[in-house]
């Protein structure tokens, strides 16, 4: 029998200049993850967008608990989308979406 | 709970609004201690309205001085000059000699390898050995990481690599700050630690790097410039008018 996943939830907050859509976001993670880890590491990753709101500038990403740091870093990585300095900073972290939205107050 | 320091935040010390933007967003990333690099000859008039910034934004500030010798004679004046007016002493490493005087001085509270050029960072097991005796910490800035691309970050990731388990296995504390210069280049203490990582740091131990080690070499520094001190482990608990009273 297969192992359950363990999940983790990201809330993200965008910081820029101008407003990021949610495409440009998504693009800017998954490549910082790709030029980080590989296509092998990003498999592992289980990572998933689950929410943004490009008004409000935060969103919700999913991962596989082991694969956090990996993730942390790859958002960390990001400083520019579209040539325009961007930083995405991680909220909160939590194990199911309910209790990072109490947590975060999103 | 964790008090996270970050010991290299680098704002144009012209600018203040510069200085308040990023030592309001140290705040609100959860560090609770910087250390900014002040010129030489700094007034204290200057010191104090940076602290007036920093207490503020409700966070404390280390003074800090790079010291850029040339040769391990300038270094030595200089540590001579400088080493009872400011918190903490970096010395950023540009020749061989430079780095070797400053592992074995205990003065010297951090060793900064600035070039991303392998052949001129001078972290070897020598230098790891004479550091390992002396007080002084290995210093690695997140900056040159996120601003780094392709195969310049490569090697740097590789050099790291090399760099901190020599660290790890000669006992010299790593420390690693953000080094930002900018309010673009800087990153929370756990999005640090998962940057540590790309360099086969445990996050535990980044976290140590990010808490402990620096904020020892603050204590320390503080208590050795506190008047009360006077040797490692002796203090003045009293003065004599005190000593009367009691």
């Amino acid at each position: 029998m297969s192992e359950r996943v363990r999940r983790r939830y990201l809330a993200l907050r965008v910081l820029s200049e101008e407003i990021v859509s949610r495409e440009d976001v998504v693009d800017a993670v998954w490549n910082a993850l790709l030029r980080l880890f590989g296509e092998y590491g990003a498999s592992q990753a289980s990572f998933t967008f689950i929410e943004y709101r490009s008004g409000e500038s935060w969103g919700i990403i999913r991962c596989s608990h082991r694969a956090l740091d990996m993730v942390r870093a790859s958002v960390a990585s990001v400083t520019e989308i579209k040539g325009k300095p961007v930083v995405i900073d991680v909220l909160g972290v939590s194990g199911t979406l309910k209790a990072l939205r109490k947590r975060v107050l999103l | 709970m964790r008090k996270f320091v970050d010991l290299h935040l680098q704002p144009s010390f012209k600018e203040l609004d510069q200085v308040k933007r990023m030592v309001s967003r140290s705040s609100e990333l959860g560090y609770s201690l910087v250390g900014i690099p002040l010129p030489p000859n700094v007034t204290q008039d200057k010191v104090r309205q940076l602290q007036g910034i920093c207490k503020e934004a409700g966070i404390d500030l280390a003074t800090r001085l790079d010291l850029t010798s040339k040769t391990p004679r300038r270094l030595l004046h200089e540590l001579r000059h400088f080493r009872r007016r400011f918190e903490v002493i970096s010395v950023v490493c540009t020749s061989k000699a430079v780095a070797r005087q400053a592992a074995k001085d205990r003065r010297v509270d951090l060793l900064s390898f600035p070039l991303t050029s392998s052949r001129r960072r001078f972290f070897d097991r020598a230098e790891a050995e004479l550091a390992s005796q002396a007080l002084s910490s290995l210093e690695v800035d997140a900056a040159l990481l996120l601003s780094l691309k392709g195969f310049p970050k490569i090697r740097l990731l590789s050099t790291l690599r090399k760099e901190v388990a020599i660290a790890k296995k000669f006992g010299v504390p790593v420390a690693i700050s953000s080094g930002a210069a900018n309010v673009h280049l800087m990153r929370g203490p756990y999005e640090c630690a998962a940057l540590a990582s790309l360099f086969g740091t445990a996050v535990p131990f980044a976290l140590g790097a990010l808490s402990e080690t620096p904020l020892a070499i603050v204590e320390r520094n503080r208590e050795k410039l506190s008047p009360d001190f006077v040797a490692p482990g002796i203090r003045l608990v009293r003065r004599k008018k005190d000593c009367r009273s009691a």
